[in-house]
């Protein structure tokens, strides 16, 4: 069983991704509305959006992370810069997101040619101090010199008075919104069923099918020679470059490619929520994203997505569970007992949710250095009898340490 | 492609899987509500967007207690706080529109990606029908922009920059602080008084949105005294030593220096310039004068010695008389222990106002509620007659100048209140050119 190039086991593995995507909004939203569990569900447009959207991010990454082992501390300038050229778009030309993404990915691409370019003169921990500084510049310049294009702190907005000269003029005196073909982003359909409302985003399944996309051209770089050189670089340069290859040039395309996603990623988020804000590029986004691959497995396929959907989910959920939500769980127990156990869990929920993650994230570092996918890949070994050879999904060592 | 292989239990189960599915009771409700969220139950809930994390956590957390406690007020709970005073007397203290009040909580952590996804999931997640909160202009902003798009009433916390009801006003934004307009209309006449016509001011700006509208408003209300603006200096938002930035303003030959920066950044750069000797300096045979256009509260206890006498301005301060604010302050104080800060004051009556705007339109629906608070006029509230106009959606009210008090009687006790500056001299044509460049557009009832 063949499909697009890829060989059986690669397909089933495509077909599990498809159709964990499809059926997220099912996935995310498993506890009743009224229920006190209600609170972990994650099933809403926006975040289902941006678990798409990090997920491609952190594919992207991956390929130069995982694939090369160049780690880059500044993969957010692309992403901002993506995000930015996108919402110009929307201004311009026309609120359909084919145009901005287009031209999110262009531009991000030529601005990772660029940096690339320069950047990885160097290696290792020079490298990485290089790509962080060109983000640090990029947020600053964005920040307050580029106003003029950035709209500095406030981030860059539509307007009612753009001029968008593919568009019908509008009739109302109103913001439109953004859309594929007349389908609006913000659209969405509920199903109430079983005491569970289930939100089907027109955003969300556009998101969806283009990560799916992303992640298959991704599987196909792994897969391929070109794939095969860039781990060749991970392994060993010195040894690459005595066998008389230059593997800049591998290096660089690694980077251009990674620097794309997170363009793509970038206009992704601005066609679901038309706003450019500088932060997007300040180095703790950058850092947020290597936190995703790392914690999710670098140089595993899965791993990022897994990583991307944890740290946002946290960020999202975590961080909403305040005082008055813990005095609901816990109203059953005598009072003196409910304060001290809510004085106890105060400092890891709401705006602790930071701890929270950090200790987590210790733990896998410590427990599971190939990530999220290890500990998958640890329980289904407890089911599976035959666990030897076959037991990565890429067919790469997933055990294997970053760098 | 794939080939699929017919066998009996893959039918059987395909079919069973297709038939439970079809079995289902299947009505998609796409948005079938007059107006986004609208509250279907017997609780409405409001939507409270504050930093918890970063440079502005601390207003965010007095922000946040001000919230809770006009919860409490609406539902009829604690001893009714400004309920009383309130010139509107439609809340009974049984919630809105007799639906208990519930909240939710989010952190922006003062960027406005994050604030807007904390807001989407707000909306989308919890049902919010208004959100509010904010401790930035440039998250307000942006905050501001997804209320208009969603569809939901968006009330403006801590937020002075001229460009929230100006060239980046929204139907569905209400704002109740002052600007940076209003702070250098205030204090040009003081500062006129106090330091004479003839004066070289030098500006240090913290540079982003919020600060070049401050710098702009501040130099032309003194240029317009005959006050020589020598040099305006941008600093970095990031910066924590402003010493490098200081050394100069000594040769300049400038007399005042103003500084535009706000939390962890002003408190540093008075800092150095206390430092420097600035205030014992004689320059053109005058005394060396400080000026700090907004001032907090919370900023004034950072710095400490360092802001004693100098001017600024402020929305609301607790050490007011009036009957609104000394009510306030009491039940604020009696909750928590401690006076509540000018942004805790704007959050609360916020809430407030919010609350007697739906109870007057009958509605919860946004359209209804903007309606209501459109023109409207009150009182009782700390800060004396003000109104809500309908042009910008801005309140006009009396603006405090206050001074550093040189000899504070406890820790919140840190500055005095100069002037009251009356509304009529704050006021400005909506068409203002500060103020120009935007449009407010039709009111979003989304769905």
């Amino acid at each position: 069983m063949t499909f697009l190039g890829l060989n059986e086991r690669d397909t089933r593995f495509l077909l599990i991704v498809v159709a964990l995507t499809m059926f997220t909004p099912f996935l995310l939203q498993p506890f009743a509305e009224n229920s006190g569990l209600a609170q972990f569900n994650a099933g809403y447009p926006d975040l289902m959006q941006r678990f798409a959207i990090y997920g491609i991010f952190a594919i992207g990454f991956n390929i130069l992370f995982g694939l090369t082992g160049y780690l880059s501390f500044g993969h957010a300038a692309f992403l901002g810069v993506g995000s930015y050229s996108a919402v110009w778009m929307f201004k311009l030309l026309s609120m359909n997101i084919i145009p901005a993404i287009i031209l999110a990915v262009i531009v991000s691409g030529l601005f990772a040619l660029l940096i690339g370019f320069i950047s990885l003169r160097r290696t290792g921990i020079y490298f990485s101090i290089l790509t962080l500084a060109f983000a640090q510049m990029s947020f600053n310049l964005a920040y307050s010199v580029l106003t003029p294009i950035t709209n500095g702190e406030t981030g860059l907005q539509l307007t009612l008075s753009d001029p968008r000269i593919l568009d019908p003029e509008s009739i109302t005196n109103s913001l439109p919104s953004t859309s594929l073909f007349g389908l609006e982003m913000n659209d969405s359909a509920q199903w109430e069923v079983f005491g569970r409302v289930f939100t089907f985003s027109v955003g969300y399944y556009v998101c969806a099918v283009i990560a799916i996309i992303a992640f298959y051209i991704s599987l196909r770089i792994f897969r391929s020679p070109f794939g095969l050189m860039l781990r060749a670089i991970k392994t060993n340069k010195t040894r690459m470059a005595y066998t008389g290859l230059n593997t800049r040039p591998y290096a660089l395309a690694a980077f251009v490619i990674s620097g794309m996603y997170a363009g793509l990623a970038g206009g992704l988020l601005a066609s679901m929520d038309p706003l450019a804000g500088a932060e997007r590029m300040q180095w703790t986004a950058s850092g947020e994203v290597v936190l995703m691959t790392i914690l999710g497995g670098a140089g595993t396929l899965m791993g990022p997505v897994l990583g991307a959907g944890f740290i946002k989910y946290f960020e999202n959920i975590f961080s909403k569970i305040n005082d008055n939500v813990l005095h609901g769980w816990f109203a059953f127990m005598p009072d003196g007992l409910e304060d001290a156990l809510i004085t106890l869990i105060h400092p890891f929920v709401g705006k602790g949710w930071h701890l929270t993650l950090g200790m987590l994230f210790m733990l896998v570092v410590i427990f599971l250095p190939g990530g999220l996918v290890e500990l998958g890949q640890r329980i289904a070994g407890l089911f599976r009898r035959r666990k030897a050879e076959d037991r990565s999904d890429d067919g790469s060592k997933a055990t294997t340490p970053a760098e | 492609m794939s080939k699929s292989n017919f066998t009996r239990r893959g039918v059987l189960k395909t079919s069973a899987v297709a038939g439970a599915g079809l079995a289902m009771p299947t009505f998609f409700t796409s948005m079938a509500n007059a107006y986004t969220n609208e509250p279907s139950g017997d609780t409405v809930t409001l939507g409270f967007n504050v930093p918890q994390s970063g440079p502005y956590a601390d207003e965010g957390a007095d922000e946040l207690r001000a919230y809770q406690l006009a919860v409490k007020h609406l539902n009829g709970e604690g001893d009714g706080g400004m309920l009383n005073t309130f010139s509107s007397k439609e809340l009974q203290g049984n919630g809105i529109l007799g639906k208990k009040v519930a909240f939710v909580t989010g952190d922006t952590q003062t960027k406005s990606d994050a604030a807007r996804a904390s807001a989407k999931s707000m909306i989308e997640k919890d049902g919010a029908i208004m959100i509010t909160g904010g401790s930035s202009s440039g998250v307000a902003i942006a905050v501001q922009g997804l209320c208009q798009e969603a569809g939901v009433i968006f009330m403006a916390g801590l937020t002075h920059s001229n460009d929230t009801t100006g060239k980046d006003k929204k139907a569905n934004g209400f704002r109740h602080f002052f600007n940076a307009y209003m702070s250098g209309a205030a204090l040009a006449p003081v500062l006129e008084k106090m330091y004479g016509s003839d004066r070289k001011a030098y500006h240090l700006t913290a540079d982003y949105t919020w600060g070049w509208t401050q710098e702009e408003s501040i130099k032309a209300a003194t240029e317009a005294l005959g006050w020589e603006t020598v040099n305006a200096v941008k600093t970095p938002l990031a910066a924590t030593d402003f010493s490098s930035y200081i050394a100069p303003v000594l040769n300049s030959g400038a007399d005042v220096l103003v500084l535009n920066h706000y939390g962890g950044n002003m408190v540093n750069s008075l800092t150095n310039a206390v430092q420097f000797g600035l205030r014992d300096k004689q320059v053109n045979g005058k005394n060396f004068e400080i000026v700090v256009p907004l001032y907090s509260r919370l900023m004034a206890q950072g710095a400490g010695e360092n802001v004693k006498g100098i001017f600024g301005s402020t929305n609301w301060h607790w050490s007011l008389t009036d009957e609104g604010s000394k009510t306030f302050t009491q039940s604020f104080g009696k909750e928590y222990g401690r006076p509540p800060s000018q942004a805790a004051q704007t959050c609360y009556v916020q809430t407030l106002l919010y609350a007697d705007a739906a109870t007057r339109a009958g509605t919860f629906n946004p359209c209804g509620i903007a309606e209501a608070l459109e023109g409207f006029e009150f009182d009782g509230l700390g800060n004396g007659p003000t109104l809500y106009r309908a042009d910008d959606h801005q309140c006009f009210k009396d603006v405090l100048v206050v001074r550093g008090k040189e000899n504070p009687e406890s820790e919140f006790d840190l500055l005095e209140v100069v002037e009251v500056t009356p509304a009529a001299q704050v006021t400005y044509p909506p068409d203002h050119p500060m103020f120009a460049g935007g449009a407010l557009g039709d009111c979003n009832p989304g769905a």
